[in-house]
């Protein structure tokens, strides 16, 4: 009787395929990734349901740290009225700043959080300084002397006639009257509108918005 | 494919007669790269940020001078909401009783009904919730009860300062409080 030869089946596989599928994904995580930029300001910001995006061009942002400390800044595709910004906090404030120390309020990345008196000698400060300043933030706690009205009166005058996005990203755990302070120098340059940066959440079940959100998808769909 | 022919041109099926030339696999063993390009694929899954930030519109009220120039609100309707440390939370409905019996405490779980109850018990158009954040409160605190307003759908809501007689309150019943935990 005639052997029957069972052919010897090799146990390996075809990896070409997994391979394929590996670096295609590999290669749509690479381009979809934004690097977090190097921020000098650690901030967690708290969760909402809102689900409208935050601006990203001509953003005028306001950040609270959570010591408390307000920090004032803009972004860097607004140079032309980051600019004037500083122009007119130097004209109010008859600081007397050179030019090189406007420039430095230029770079990008830039951030301002130190008060008036300090502002001057702030802008000397190399980029390699600036790593190990501790910034005091801005003065708003003292409702005399709010400076970030005037930080707010300057922006509101370079943006004048283009739409300024006042967003304000505020650490967990920051103190209210933190954020008075800022809510009450808007108030004083007439802005009642701005934004608060926060991180996305989902809606919780059975609560009115949960029930509107799911009349609406439906409504949506057909 | 997957790995290199070592056999050195086995002669697996021979033909009558015919020399086979040997035939080198050029086939090479992917695993390696597979493993390579999963180990990338997580670090750039974790260091992703797929979830963009989102943003939180508020509308300031004009601050005016003038009594007669300020909203009135109906006070049966009001339920204000003061935020103190320690994500604690008091409220009251309609006017504070000059004893305080009406001053309640709670904590951010259980606001969530309370305004509910509120807005289901009392006429929409004398609806409204006041939000006094005091000195202790964090900006998440403010935060989670203005996202608390749109979870429930209130429609009039303002964000007023604490009054010192409610800050003087708060203040009275955390020192209560302190003790019994």
């Amino acid at each position: 009787m005639p052997k029957v030869k069972v052919p010897r089946k090799s146990t390996s596989v075809d990896m070409t395929a997994m391979c394929d599928v590996a670096f295609l994904l590999l290669a749509f995580f690479i381009l979809t990734t934004s690097f977090k930029p190097d921020e000098a300001l650690s901030v967690v910001t708290p969760k909402s349901v809102s689900t409208t995006k935050a601006e990203q061009k001509d953003v005028v942002l306001i950040t609270m740290d959570k010591e408390g400390k307000v920090y004032f800044s803009v972004s860097d595709d607004a140079t032309a009225e980051k600019g004037e910004i500083i122009d007119v906090v130097d004209q109010l404030k008859s600081l007397g700043l050179t030019e090189q120390e406007k420039n430095s309020f230029k770079r990008s990345g830039s951030f301002v959080g130190v008060p008036f008196g300090q502002l001057k000698s702030y802008l000397q400060l190399s980029p390699e300084q600036l790593k190990s300043f501790k910034s005091p933030g801005i003065t708003v706690l003292d409702t005399l002397n709010n400076e970030m009205i005037t930080w707010i009166r300057a922006a509101a005058t370079a943006f004048q006639g283009s739409k300024m996005n006042l967003l304000v990203k505020g650490d967990n755990e920051a103190k209210y009257p933190s954020f008075k302070g800022v809510i009450d120098a808007f108030k004083k340059n007439e802005i009642f509108k701005f934004q608060m940066i926060t991180d996305p959440e989902g809606v919780p079940a059975g609560t009115e918005l949960f029930k509107k959100n799911e009349l609406r998808t439906p409504a949506a769909a057909e | 494919m997957a790995e290199m022919d070592t056999s050195g041109g086995g002669h697996e099926k021979k033909g009558p007669g015919v020399k086979k030339a040997k035939k080198l696999s050029t086939r090479v063993d992917l695993t390696p790269m597979v493993d390579l390009g999963f180990l990338l694929i997580t670090f750039f899954i974790f260091t992703t940020t797929m979830s963009e930030p989102t943003a939180m519109r508020l509308f300031l009220p004009k601050d005016t001078e003038k009594p007669e120039d300020q909203n009135k609100i109906k006070a049966s309707g009001a339920l204000s909401i003061m935020l103190s440390r320690n994500n604690s939370i008091f409220y009251y409905e309609g006017e504070l009783a000059p004893d305080g019996s009406n001053f309640k405490s709670t904590n951010f779980k259980d606001i969530r009904d309370i305004i509910i109850n509120k807005k289901k018990s009392t006429d929409p158009t004398d609806f409204v919730v006041v939000i006094k954040p005091g000195p202790e409160s964090t900006y998440k605190n403010t935060v989670d009860m203005l996202d608390e307003m749109t979870i429930n759908d209130v429609k009039r809501y303002a964000m007023v300062d604490i009054f010192d007689v409610e800050l003087t309150l708060v203040r009275a019943s955390e020192a209560y409080q302190q003790p019994g935990k």
